[in-house]
């Protein structure tokens, strides 16, 4: 089972290398990949560099083209996939069918995967994009539990890649406008979720603090309460009079105790999402599912993850509080 | 100028109970619009109406001169699901409206047309040029895009034989979850939910603490607070190249709004200020560029 590690810098490329990373994944420096954040990401020239250093170490690098373009934005799009064939990555990870088109058409030899952001959640989807495409992988939606990937993995000819820790969206990937129905602007669109120019952060008399988007009333947090970014399905709203996480309460994804019925499952690759986070925080990260990635390979039945892997991962997690999320689900 | 654009009826997105259904359908068939399309594309769950029953029903209207779709679950997560959505696309009487790609692979393999419902991601020529290759007739368009992207994929793509339909009316579908947003309000597991979105005929209302309403839950769908309503704008849609417009049925005003915008396309200029005058908040900003929370033309 490949381990794919985030990296939005060329230190945290060398930082997933060096923690034992199979595989890293990246993205260009603008809106064609679903992380575009301010200072984020690669240009052209730190890319190379970051392949070559991977490649030295016999390590593969994939790309995220894995937004959704509008006819202005066409040519940029397919500039991005010209780029990665250029550059040499090892694989290319698109949602839009129109760039799978394009990549497939183009780079018949450049590997393709099938971004989550495509939402691809069933057997007949994959053989879809297999069909049209020839995709070699698909990363899952995290809306399903482990049977239903158990069951993908058993039907579906192409690799299945699955996340197994960082934040958590709780909506099917791609199919979510909230961001956009407030700001304008959305992963699909412009891969960004609540961008952070639409942000404010406003100090309260009593010394408490209120998170607005675009002017929307996202939380309010009371003096010493810790304050979280105000991403859209994380705030706090009322329903009929209620005051609560009314979609989401702010935790992250973490299925290190999984990892042996993955294997079983017969996963190809376990995505750690963060291409946000530190190189610190992805050599933390990398280096723990590495070492649990081996405890288990070396004796599924006796794997346990450790309490110092836990719990540093529950300290780096958002929230500090982890959930299987809908792995675990024994229902439909 | 375009041709009038025709008025569709899209699938309804909330669980009514089978009376308050065939009530609604059989004012739909006596009023204005062209185009009906009926199924169950929200939560595979609810089944007051089964499959054969939306045929039966499409058989109705079909003889009362509508042209008929079935709808397709949007998010299919489980094997009984998709034998739901086998039996709807493999229905051999009507047109299938695919809104997950699982679905328009089944309508190609049987080498039948379809409909793409707004779900399914058309953002650019080569989308919709690959789709239309695979037997796509009609495409609804996404809900966060507007004017200038339909405009400019349709000049792109240039093929004049699909037809192009934009929402126009109704609460916008903004977000899909395998959770369930009403069974969490209620506190039920999904599993156990009790089918309490049934209680819940037009969604439950989200506020921000501030008063302001901003978003609708309707069990694993979540939808906007406001209404969308670009009926004052239709010649800007028709003229774009939006032939179908698009009522996504609320429990009340849907078939008055369907009354008033055929009044008017028919010359009535007066038809659509008595909607104007009705209380609900409405939005239009996706289709001019904006946010989609915005309001940006005036009622009237």
């Amino acid at each position: 089972m490949e381990l794919v590690c985030p990296a939005g810098s060329l230190p945290a490329l060398r930082a997933a290398v060096n923690a034992g990373a199979d595989t890293v994944y990246t993205g260009l420096r603008d809106a064609t990949n679903a992380r575009h954040f301010a200072g984020l990401n690669f240009t052209s020239q730190s890319l190379a560099q970051g392949i070559e250093y991977a490649h030295a170490r016999g390590r593969r690098v994939l790309m995220a083209v894995n937004t959704y373009p509008q006819p202005k934005g066409w040519r940029q799009w397919t500039a991005a996939v010209d780029q990665a064939a250029a550059l040499g990555v090892d694989g290319v990870i698109i949602a839009d069918t129109g760039v799978l088109g394009y990549a497939a058409d183009r780079y018949p030899e450049l590997p393709r995967h099938l971004s989550v952001q495509a939402s691809a959640t069933s057997a007949e989807a994959l053989a879809f994009y297999r069909e049209q495409f020839g995709i070699r992988r698909a990363v899952l939606p995290r809306v399903l539990s482990l049977a239903q990937i158990a069951a993908a993995a058993r039907d579906s000819e192409v690799e299945i890649e699955v996340f197994g820790f960082g934040s958590l969206c709780i909506m099917a990937e791609g199919r979510c406008l909230l961001s956009s129905y407030a700001t304008g602007e959305s992963p699909n669109t412009v891969g960004a979720c609540s961008p952070a120019a639409h942000v404010r952060w406003q100090d309260l008399p009593d010394g408490g603090l209120e998170t607005r988007l675009n002017g929307v009333l996202i939380d309010r947090f009371q003096a010493g309460e810790h304050a979280g970014y105000p991403t859209l399905c994380k705030g706090r709203f009322e329903v009929e009079g209620r005051i609560g996480h009314i979609l989401e309460e702010p935790t992250s994804l973490n299925t290190l105790e999984l990892i042996p019925e993955l294997l079983q499952a017969g996963i190809a690759a376990i995505k750690l999402e963060g291409r946000q986070r530190s190189p610190a925080y992805v050599s933390q990260v990398t280096a723990i599912w590495r070492a649990a990635i081996d405890a288990a390979r070396a004796n599924q039945r006796t794997y346990r993850p450790q309490d110092d892997w836990q719990r540093t991962l529950a300290g780096l997690s958002e929230g500090s509080q982890t959930t299987l999320g809908a792995y675990h689900r024994p229902w439909q | 100028m375009n041709l009038a654009p025709r008025l569709s009826v899209g699938p309804c997105q909330y669980f009514w109970p089978r009376q308050q259904v065939e009530r609604f359908y059989a004012a739909v068939a006596d009023g204005p619009a062209d185009i009906v399309y009926l199924g169950e594309t929200v939560c595979a769950k609810r089944r007051e109406l089964r499959p054969e029953d939306w045929i039966g029903l499409g058989r109705d209207l079909a003889r009362a001169g509508k042209e008929v779709v079935l709808s397709t679950l949007t998010v299919i997560e489980a094997r009984s699901e998709m034998g739901v959505v086998r039996r709807l696309c493999t229905n051999g009487e009507f047109l299938v409206e695919a809104n997950d790609v699982a679905a328009i692979k089944i309508l190609h393999d049987a080498g039948l047309p379809f409909v793409t419902g707004s779900s399914v991601n058309i953002y650019n020529a080569a989308t919709l040029s690959r789709y239309h290759r695979l037997g796509l007739r009609r495409w609804v368009l996404p809900i966060e895009l507007g004017r200038e992207a339909l405009v400019s994929i349709l000049a792109e793509a240039a093929l004049p034989a699909v037809e192009n339909e934009v929402f126009a009316h109704g609460h916008l579908p903004l977000a899909w979850s395998a959770r369930c947003f009403t069974a969490r309000y209620h506190d039920l597991p999904k599993d156990q939910c009790g089918l309490r979105c049934i209680d819940h005929p037009a969604g439950l209302p989200v506020h921000t603490r501030e008063g302001e309403r901003f978003l609708t839950l309707n069990g694993v769908q979540t939808q906007s607070g406001c209404v969308c309503d670009l009926l004052p704008a239709w010649r800007d849609l028709a003229d774009a190249g939006a032939g179908i417009l698009r009522f996504s049925p609320l429990p009340e005003g849907t078939i008055e709004a369907l009354q008033a915008l055929r009044r008017a396309i028919d010359g009535d200029a007066n038809a659509l200020t008595a909607l104007a005058e009705r209380p609900a908040e409405t939005c239009d900003g996706y289709w001019f560029g904006q946010p989609g929370m915005v309001r940006r033309l005036s009622t009237i």
